[in-house]
């Protein structure tokens, strides 16, 4: 079987990510091209900066799909998952201190500039081996892993649930934004960690880089959304579902509830560590207020105006929403808040499956 | 209404044939001879004790800041001199002069036998005075300009001295006194007496005592006073921790009452309580505005108003919002969150983003000074009392009055108290709006703790999650232990590890905390207690 087909087969009764992977792909090949190979007076030219937001908006993209698989098929309202993300940005980010070398302010090539700053005389054992993009790239992942398995573990073997779930993973990422803003935690407290140079030899300023980590994120997002798709298509995932939908139902036929729940928690804070170690190059700072509870809550927000439950309004509802964001805070900050508060009203009330679910209703409609 | 008119007149004419016969008087220092002087010294220390202006005249004195104009004999107090131009102002009407010439003035001179008449006369007309606070600060002069001639006077301030908290610090000093000067018994007697006095004089004299006596056996009673005074040192700033732990209770308390009963009782999630609890803040702030002549009871006149105004923006979200997510905790998560940002908004459009002042009456500052090492500032004090009493007011109105069965009834089975004839729809409109407007009271009192901005409310909903959740959902007595321990622990982990990473552990010991308990401390038993 080559690996078209498999492809193939996952997507097989997925129509709308079908359309959704298409048409995010055609604007990438488009961005790109635009941006390389047009001249930068042509009418058709695209900046470095649009493509740069693209892909910070795809990275949000494919954060809210783990959001996704966890409150939309899990039924687990995360508040912290901005954590995970978070934490997976702050892993690739050491790495990225690390490449800057002597390169930084005050020219230290073992130390980065805000331990200079702050006095240190030599790397903090937790920044050991940071260098190295493998390992970096092994704790982006293992990280946030291990913190979702242990707090899941905890939490969905004491069966704590609904309500009482969603407020501990807000105390959760609020206890992480607070550690975090020490500036002794040795993270760069609250200025965060920024002056990336290069990424893998790659310059980061060059437009070429940008590019590729645009593609690269397009190619993350899909891989993402293939593999959700694929666990929500298993056996595994039909018992996910009905975790959702009856829990007591499911465990007193025998299947262990709290295994299950880890499992989906911890592929879906993987997921969310992946978008934070791409959103970091593209953006060029990761900071502790990306730990906020409001960053967190606003990223539940996305996936509930895209339609929970998809997937592929997950990843909608994202792009919408932060291209709404970056128009607002720049053309209208005064209204952004208004706004977006009012989107949480009005989803809540009048549009529980957010843009697709209203899209499928007026289809059906005009269909009948 | 003529002989009204006559008397007042005669007043006017005794105080100011008073004023002026201290005038006079006092105008005879300005005589040459040292003699002359200690005998006028004499006469104003006798005829002019109660008088404020004595004592101005003395220290000025002493400090060689009194002068007298030539020209008239007129006394005046130096405050700045700049080459020849002295800037003086007049004794007894405190009036600025216009600057003068170095040669128009006389300084009044002072020999040392001048300086000890004025400084016993000085310490006398104090020490002496019929007022106690006047008194006490007279007192707390000597212990703090601890001198060897003060013995006699001390000694005769001991023997009149009835009001207790003058009488330790006259004992103080004299214990002082004796160990560093005396000898023998009289010494060692003091040296222990010290052992239980707190202040830094006391500590000073033990230390000098350690290092210079030659005696060992001297040398280890001072050692064990130290370490006594140590102790009880570490003894009150425990007393102090537990204080700003209760203090940091009530806080919580207040800050998590109101979700007590909206998330306790009703069981609707309001993550817009924190912007409750600001625009409670922000009814403080503009009361002041409105009244700013009235700032001293502003608070009071607040409280209420606070209750209102949260109370009717509450009802309005509840009628709004929530009463059509009843069933569906987390779509009211949501949608309340999104409130939350409106009414933030909101709040920078009228006001500003940036943190408004609230001033603080003045019966609400200061400090209440239990000893010289533990002061209790009034208003911590003063909240601590205020959220135990809004805390039993809440339990007066749920548990003993007919509203509060009502709600009880509706949150416990909403058919049956409909079936009862119990109007729902309005007792959950009523309980929201008693609950959100206890949020605005809440915000009166942090409105004198912490800054009133748009993020108030932010920085206390985790932490009233936290509280409501940790003591039990549905249980108020609950809530008031949860909110005390958890102010207690944060309080007493805060010096150790600092005010962020204390609030960090609290954070993950109530996460943990629920894993192994998720119903709280206190869980409501019975047959409603399931979900």
């Amino acid at each position: 079987m080559n690996k078209e087909s498999v492809i193939f087969k996952i997507l097989k009764n997925d129509k709308g990510g079908k359309i959704v992977l298409s048409i995010l792909a055609v604007v990438v090949f488009v961005v790109s091209v635009c941006n390389l190979f047009v001249p930068s007076d042509s009418a058709f030219y695209i900046s470095t900066f649009t493509v740069t937001i693209l892909g910070k908006y795809l990275a949000f993209a494919l954060l809210a799909l783990a959001l996704d698989l966890v409150w939309g098929y899990l039924g687990v309202l995360s508040l912290g998952h901005g954590a995970f993300f978070a934490l997976g940005g702050y892993a690739w980010a050491m790495y990225l201190m690390r490449q800057i070398g002597d390169r930084g302010v005050y020219g230290n090539p073992d130390l980065p500039d805000f331990m200079v700053f702050m006095n240190l005389k030599e790397l903090p054992w937790f920044w050991y081996g940071f260098d190295n993009p493998l390992f970096a790239f092994i704790m982006v992942m293992a990280v946030p892993a291990i913190l979702a398995f242990v707090f899941g573990w905890f939490a969905f073997k004491s069966r704590v649930t609904g309500v009482y779930l969603s407020i501990i993973t807000q105390a959760l990422t609020y206890a992480l934004m607070l550690a975090f803003f020490r500036n002794d935690m040795g993270f760069g407290g609250n200025n965060g960690l920024t002056d990336f140079k290069d990424i893998l030899g790659f310059d980061l300023s060059s437009d070429s880089t940008r590019v590729g980590l645009l593609i690269i994120t397009f190619l993350c997002l899909s891989a993402g959304y293939l593999l959700c798709r694929f666990i929500i298509n298993s056996r595994l995932g039909r018992v996910v579902i009905s975790i959702r939908d009856a829990e007591s139902r499911v465990r007193f036929l025998g299947y262990k509830v709290a295994h299950y729940k880890v499992f989906i928690f911890v592929v879906s804070a993987i997921l969310a560590a992946i978008a934070g170690a791409l959103y970091v190059p593209q953006v060029g700072i990761i900071n502790p207020g990306v730990f906020s509870p409001l960053f967190s809550i606003e990223l539940v927000i996305w996936v509930a105006i895209g339609g929970r439950g998809t997937l592929y309004g997950a990843i909608i509802g994202a792009m919408v929403v932060s291209f709404a964001s970056t128009y607002f805070t720049s053309a209208l900050p005064e209204v952004w808040l208004y706004a977006l508060g009012g989107l949480f009203v009005v989803v809540t009330l009048y549009l529980p499956k957010g843009i697709v679910g209203l899209i499928s209703q007026l289809t059906s409609r005009k269909a009948a | 209404m003529n002989f009204l008119k006559i008397l007042l007149l005669n007043l006017l004419f005794i105080s100011f044939s008073i004023a002026s016969n201290f005038q006079i008087d006092s105008s005879a220092l300005s005589t040459k001879s040292f003699k002359e002087k200690e005998q006028v010294l004499e006469n104003l220390l006798e005829n002019y004790k109660e008088d404020e202006k004595l004592d101005v005249l003395l220290q000025n004195m002493l400090a060689g800041d009194l002068y007298f104009i030539k020209a008239t004999n007129e006394l005046v107090i130096l405050e700045t001199k700049e080459d020849n131009n002295y800037f003086v102002k007049n004794l007894i009407t405190d009036e600025s002069l216009s600057a003068m010439d170095k040669n128009e003035l006389s300084k009044v001179k002072i020999n040392n036998k001048l300086r000890g008449v004025i400084k016993s006369g000085l310490a006398k007309i104090n020490l002496f005075s019929k007022k106690t606070d006047k008194r006490l600060k007279a007192a707390k002069n000597i212990l703090a300009n601890l001198e060897l001639e003060d013995k006699e006077l001390l000694a005769q301030a001991l023997q009149s001295e009835k009001n207790s908290s003058v009488r330790d610090i006259l004992l103080e000093s004299d214990a002082n006194l004796k160990a560093k000067f005396s000898a023998g018994t009289e010494q060692l007697e003091a040296v222990k007496l010290l052992g239980g006095f707190l202040s830094s004089k006391s500590l000073e004299t033990l230390n000098y005592v350690v290092s210079n006596s030659e005696s060992e056996e001297l040398k280890e009673v001072a050692n064990e006073s130290l370490k006594e005074i140590e102790n009880s040192k570490w003894f009150y700033s425990l007393i102090e921790t537990a204080f700003f732990g209760l203090s940091q209770g009530s806080v919580l308390l207040l800050a998590a009452i109101g979700l007590a009963i909206t998330f306790g009782v009703m069981k609707v999630i309001n993550m817009a309580h924190g912007e409750l609890i600001m625009i409670g803040a922000y009814t403080t702030y503009t009361i002041q505005q409105l009244m700013p002549n009235l700032i001293e009871y502003s608070i009071i006149i607040a409280i209420p108003a606070a209750f209102i105004v949260s109370g009717i923006v509450g009802i309005l979200i509840e009628r709004l919002v929530i009463r059509h997510l009843y069933g569906r905790p987390l779509e009211t998560l949501l949608a309340t969150f999104g409130v939350s940002l409106i009414l933030q908004q909101l709040v920078r459009s009228i006001y500003s983003p940036l943190n408004q002042e609230v001033k603080t009456p003045s019966w609400m500052s200061g400090a209440l000074e239990v000893n010289s090492s533990l002061f209790l500032t009034y208003n911590r004090l003063y909240i601590i009392i205020f959220g135990i009493v809004v805390f039993l007011s809440v339990l007066y109105v749920m548990k003993k009055t007919s509203l509060g069965l009502k709600v009880r009834a509706v949150s416990q089975n909403r058919p049956i108290a409909r079936a009862m004839g119990i109007k729902s729809s309005y007792i959950d409109a009523a309980t929201f709006g008693i609950g959100s407007g206890i949020a605005g009271v809440a915000g009166v009192a942090l409105s004198q703790l912490t800054n009133v901005g748009p993020n108030l409310g932010q920085a206390y909903i985790v932490d009233s999650f936290m509280v409501v959740v940790f003591g039990g959902v549905g249980n108020l007595w609950g809530t008031l232990i949860a909110a005390f321990s958890l102010g207690e622990i944060n309080k007493f982990i805060e010096p150790l590890a600092g005010a962020v990473l204390a609030k960090v552990i609290i954070l993950v010991f109530i996460i943990l905390f629920i894993q192994k308990k998720p119903r709280g401390l206190f869980p409501q038993k019975g047959r409603d207690a399931e979900d």
